[in-house]
């Protein structure tokens, strides 16, 4: 167990944001998914996406991670910020936006 | 590996007994659900943690009995 830990530590210090998600950015394979890839395209931000349908190991470990039931989860700078839904809340209320212009994460 | 509305918002409403839940069957096929819940004791807490106490109170049934809940939760404005 430890070792996933390791590894998802590892993969959220790696890239200023990160979502794990259900297919890749370009071939989603969950509404949800696609939803939160879709708001981080429009804000422009570059961000690195983790398929947890190809590693089982990770697609478990990432709930106990986090303590949340469902991917996608998006990872700021190494901080759990929430699933799809509270990234299209976020969004419509411009506090995503804010949010990452603060953390000065890398753009597209 | 459905639920029925009412089984939702009972198991929510168990959960966190001042919130105030609504269920809307999205597709009519008892597996997509949007819920939203409105509680006093959510004021001051971030959404993730609203949103875990939701999960907390589903038991563990979300992401295997229910698959998708699109969720938003409030205090009361």
């Amino acid at each position: 167990m430890t070792d996933v830990r390791d590894r998802i530590e590892t993969i959220v210090r790696d890239s200023d944001i990160v979502l794990f998600m259900k297919g890749t950015a370009l071939f989603p394979q969950c509404g949800f998914s696609s939803r939160a890839v879709a708001i981080l395209d429009h804000l422009g931000v570059a961000f690195q996406t983790v398929d947890v349908l190809q590693d089982p190991e990770i697609r478990q470990g990432i709930k106990d991670y986090s303590d949340w039931p469902t991917v996608p989860q998006l990872y700021v700078k190494g901080e759990f910020l929430g699933g799809s839904d509270i990234m299209m809340e976020m969004f419509e209320a411009g506090e995503l936006k804010q949010l990452l212009d603060d953390k000065q994460v890398a753009r597209a | 590996m459905a639920m029925a509305a009412d089984q939702i918002e009972t198991l929510i409403r168990a959960g966190i007994p001042d919130a105030r839940v609504e269920i809307v069957d999205l597709a009519g096929d008892g597996d997509h659900y949007e819920a939203r819940v409105v509680a006093e004791s959510f004021r001051g807490q971030p959404r993730v943690k609203q949103h875990q106490r939701v999960y907390d109170a589903l038991g563990g049934r979300m992401g295997t009995e229910l698959h998708a809940l699109k969720l938003s939760t409030a205090a009361p404005e």
